[in-house]
């Protein structure tokens, strides 16, 4: 291309006038409910998930309200099963799941690929329409009584218990469907939809993420449909298959569910993964080091991530010969994800680093899921899983992988993304306090929970002996803060929306194809088809104050792509 | 290893308290214990050594590498083989050694001594129940000290998970299978027992104590336990197995609610039933209930209690129904 064109293909303001934008050029209720627009679909799930996240958010303060004192404190034992139980199914199928790949995903993916749609959107629809009828189902479940297994709905625990169980895991099971055609359509559109010249190796980071997590989706979540239909089975016509007093094995239970829910954590990190590769080399204005490596340690993560759901069962009956087989492959998981830690790092090496809202949350991000992947270590080692397994420890591990990991890939990505999505700014300075304070919050909600779990607490534990308080007081305060944090970040977004000053279409100086189109971006996204470029040269970026965000530099002749 | 790192190692081990308490490991009380705190203690110091490293290179890069008007991203190589096979090699060695010494520690816990001495433990909603070779049932683990102990488990209903963190041991107990844990104590002492796998209500009441006797004693005790019922009136001997088999866990005797109906003041009496019956509670009624609990089970309360039928003797029935009836 010339460089008179070049300069033209960044716009340099949004398109603000009403009726050019997907936001505005339909009205209605039933414009949002039955659109086919991939960047809507993404928008509903936003806000459905995050919705989600603040009921379970809630649930969990319940939660740690209680455990302030060892005995009662605001409920009853059976109160207090039943809440962390709908905190952890919440926030497992019914945010971090659908999460980054569904709201996140769903609006970048076709925009990232500078493609106008998903290559099924009606099947996207659907996918959404389907969340919705499993939280539903859901909600049910928390209005007829609740239910108290644990979201791990171990046998013979949850086919004898009399709580909702039916109504909650038939909710999963329609979850589960939503998620494998999500996970379809992304894969699909990833193989066709690809523009030419964006070979596999010059995708975005954030592609390879989805990819591998789309993968997992649909090759893993069939095993939890068919697991649940198994309980739904035992429970309604009493078909001994878990349950030993009917000639069952409650074990095979766990190995069913587990082969699942070990690559659901996958399912949650890897998209998580591929949000902070594009967040870290754009907020330091430097290519990606090691592209190949992050990209083949995503598809490793997926591939090993099958052969290790064996370590949730080091103490529970399995053979020896098992659980040193599961330990050695959960090793071999611990790599890729070194590397892309240390790869992000090398990334930031001689950068120009700005610390904007999005790049606090990634280097939120890199710091807690290395402290929640190191802690790994001490689970996957046999011996010492022995003692931790179902403590504190446990629970502090998986709340900084997973949320840690997880929830501040979203929070950065949702940052990222937000100007994009509405053509707003949010506030910097409230954005920066939020995850200044989230940050802090978290720390001292889950530190001292390692500390509970290796002195000994048992997880999932209504009554605990007095010597625990003073953490668990902690622990307890600390998820306040991290509630003030969330609240601010929440309300900084929500100002935008009023107040916010119009975005401009590249306010970050990325170079992925969505910040090539207007913010928020026109109906079938973009202008004219836009050419593809590497995603991650942000040499001919530079900021222009008058647009408050980047153009590209009208370069001499000779200096140009 | 190098001997400063070793160094290292032993003295976070070592600190805390004088029972050997460290600042995250309570005091290991078992002849493993000690092995498993070393790996504990060196995975720590290997994670902290790694996240040091993180944090000081993203905290030294922020730093050095600030956007700062008219200083540009530095050129510098967007890939480095050497480099990126060196750090995956690196911390691939180093998890190998930590999962083959985590193997070997696996294996110890795993291999009980030939010789030795075995107690069924059964755990049931929401109570453990130890069983020793004699018959003799009890809800504490009575053990001599410096004696391997191999502990049989299973379960009466759902699974529950046997943890004595001092011992640094936990095993599931499931239904319809049994799995094996085994221990040796060196010295006399107390040490807690959990229930690590969630079971419903009362499941963090689910503990009991190990109870470890000095030399000799422990014959003593369950010689004494043995012949609860020869020494005893039977209404004393059921109050000790109202507390041993556990029935205390869900019945109260001084009128407050539990799980299950308060034992004060009901015999004699009638009581209104789940499906809407009535019946006096007398010894058939409490005989019946103690072997099949579902059959009248009292309004108000949910058919959980198992059965105790092949569990218990009729003596022992006989002292508990003695028991109750002093209950007034």
């Amino acid at each position: 291309m010339s460089t008179a064109e070049g300069a033209l293909s960044v716009p340099r303001t949004g398109a603000r006038a009403r009726g050019e934008d997907y936001l505005t050029r339909e009205r209605g209720f039933l414009s949002w409910a039955l659109t086919l627009d991939h960047k809507r679909i993404g928008v509903l799930y936003l806000f459905s998930i995050l919705a989600a996240f603040l009921l379970g958010g809630v649930l969990a303060l319940l939660v740690r309200t209680e455990l302030l004192t060892p005995r009662e404190t605001i409920v009853g034992p059976d109160t207090y099963n039943k809440l962390f139980t709908l905190h952890g199914a919440v926030m497992i199928f019914l945010f971090i799941i659908p999460g980054i790949p569904a709201a996140l995903g769903n609006f970048a993916l076709p925009l990232m690929l500078g493609a106008k749609d998903v290559a099924f959107p009606r099947l996207n629809l659907f996918s959404y329409w389907l969340y919705v009828l499993g939280a539903l189902f859901e909600v049910a479940a928390i209005v007829t009584g609740g239910v108290d297994t644990g979201w791990t709905f171990y046998t013979p625990y949850s086919t004898t218990t009399n709580t909702s169980v039916v109504a909650t895991t038939l909710g999963a099971f329609i979850l589960g469907f939503s998620s494998i055609f999500t996970g379809l359509n992304f894969i699909v559109t990833i193989h066709k939809l690809r523009p030419q010249g964006m070979t596999w190796f010059r995708m975005p980071l954030f592609l390879w993420g989805l990819y591998g997590t789309a993968v997992i989706q649909v090759l893993a979540t069939p095993v939890l449909g068919i697991t649940l239909l198994l309980l739904i089975v035992e429970r309604l016509l009493g078909v001994g298959i878990f349950d030993p007093a009917l000639g069952g094995d409650p074990v095979l239970f766990q190995h069913f569910f587990w082969f699942y829910s070990h690559p659901a954590v996958y399912i949650m990190i890897l998209p998580a993964m591929g949000v902070i590769s594009e967040l870290v080399p754009t907020f330091s204005r430097k290519r990606i080091f090691g592209y190949r490596f992050i990209a083949y340690s995503s598809i490793a993560i997926a591939v090993l991530g099958f052969l290790v759901w064996g370590h949730h069962m080091f103490t529970s009956g399995q053979s020896g010969m098992a659980s040193m087989v599961f330990s050695a492959l959960t090793f071999s998981v611990a790599i890729p994800s070194a590397i892309k830690v240390f790869n992000w790092l090398a990334t930031m090496y001689k950068g120009s680093i700005r610390l904007d809202t999005p790049m606090l949350y990634a280097l939120s991000f890199i710091l807690l899921f290395a402290i929640g992947g190191l802690t790994g270590l001490h689970l996957g080692t046999l011996a010492t899983d022995v003692h931790l397994h179902d403590t504190y420890f446990v629970v502090a591990h998986f709340h900084y992988t997973m949320m840690g990991g997880n929830v501040m890939a979203l929070l950065g990505g949702l940052h990222f993304w937000w100007p994009k999505m509405f053509g707003r700014m949010y506030s910097e300075r409230w954005g920066r306090i939020a995850a200044t304070i989230v940050f802090l919050g978290f720390n001292v909600t889950f530190l001292s929970q390692f500390l509970l779990g290796s002195l000994g607490m048992p997880r999932r534990y209504y009554n605990y002996a007095d010597e625990f308080q003073p953490l668990h007081a902690t622990s307890t305060y600390g998820s306040y803060l991290m509630a003030v944090g969330f609240a601010i970040a929440a309300g900084a977004l929500i100002h935008s929306l009023f107040r916010g000053r119009p975005a401009p279409a590249n306010p970050w100086g990325a170079n992925s194809l969505e910040w090539h189109t207007p913010s928020p971006p026109p109906w079938d996204n973009f202008p004219e088809t836009p050419a593809v470029e590497d995603p991650y040269d942000y040499s001919q970026l530079v900021y222009e104050p008058s647009v408050g965000g980047y153009v590209k530099k009208t370069a001499p002749a000779g200096a140009g792509s | 290893m190098n001997s400063a790192s070793l160094f290292l190692l032993r003295s976070l081990g070592a600190a805390g308290s004088v029972e050997g308490s460290s600042f995250w490991l309570p005091a290991p009380a078992s002849t493993l214990a000690g092995k498993v705190d070393w790996l504990f203690n060196a995975i720590s110091l290997i994670a902290l050594l790694f996240l040091l490293l993180i944090a000081t290179l993203m905290g030294l890069f922020v730093w050095r590498y600030r956007a700062r008007p008219g200083r540009p991203a530095e050129p510098a190589p967007s890939h480095n083989t050497p480099l990126e096979i060196a750090w995956s090699a690196i911390p691939l060695a180093i998890v190998c050694w930590i999962f083959w010494e985590g193997f070997q520690g696996f294996l110890e816990l795993h291999t009980p001594p030939q010789n030795a001495y075995e107690v069924l433990v059964s755990g049931q909603k929401w109570k453990w129940l130890f069983t020793y070779p004699n018959g003799v049932v009890d809800e504490n683990l009575h053990v001599p000290v410096s004696t391997p102990v191999r502990l049989v488990l299973s379960s009466e209903d759902v699974i529950h998970s046997f943890f004595v963190p001092d011992f640094r041991i936990k095993r599931d107990a499931v239904p319809g299978r049994f799995t094996k844990a085994w221990f040796e104590a060196p010295r006399p002492g107390e040490h807690r027992v959990y229930c690590a796998e969630y079971c419903g209500t009362s499941h963090s009441d689910m503990t009991a104590k190990v109870i470890v006797h000095p030399e000799g004693e422990f014959q003593r005790w369950l010689d004494s336990a043995a012949d609860l019922l020869d020494r005893m009136p039977p209404a004393e001997a059921g109050a000790k197995l109202f507390v041993q088999r556990g029935c205390k866990q869900c019945h109260s005797v001084d009128g407050t609610g539990g799980i299950g109906p308060t034992l004060k003041g009901i015999f004699g009496h009638e009581q209104v039933l789940r499906d809407g019956g009535r019946a006096r509670v007398d010894e058939d009624y409490l005989r019946e209930s103690i072997l099949d609990p579902q059959a009248k089970v009292v309004a108000g309360y949910d058919p959980v209690m198992p059965t105790f039928k092949g569990r218990i003797k009729d003596r022992e029935i006989v002292a508990l129904i003695e028991y109750v009836k002093t209950l007034r």
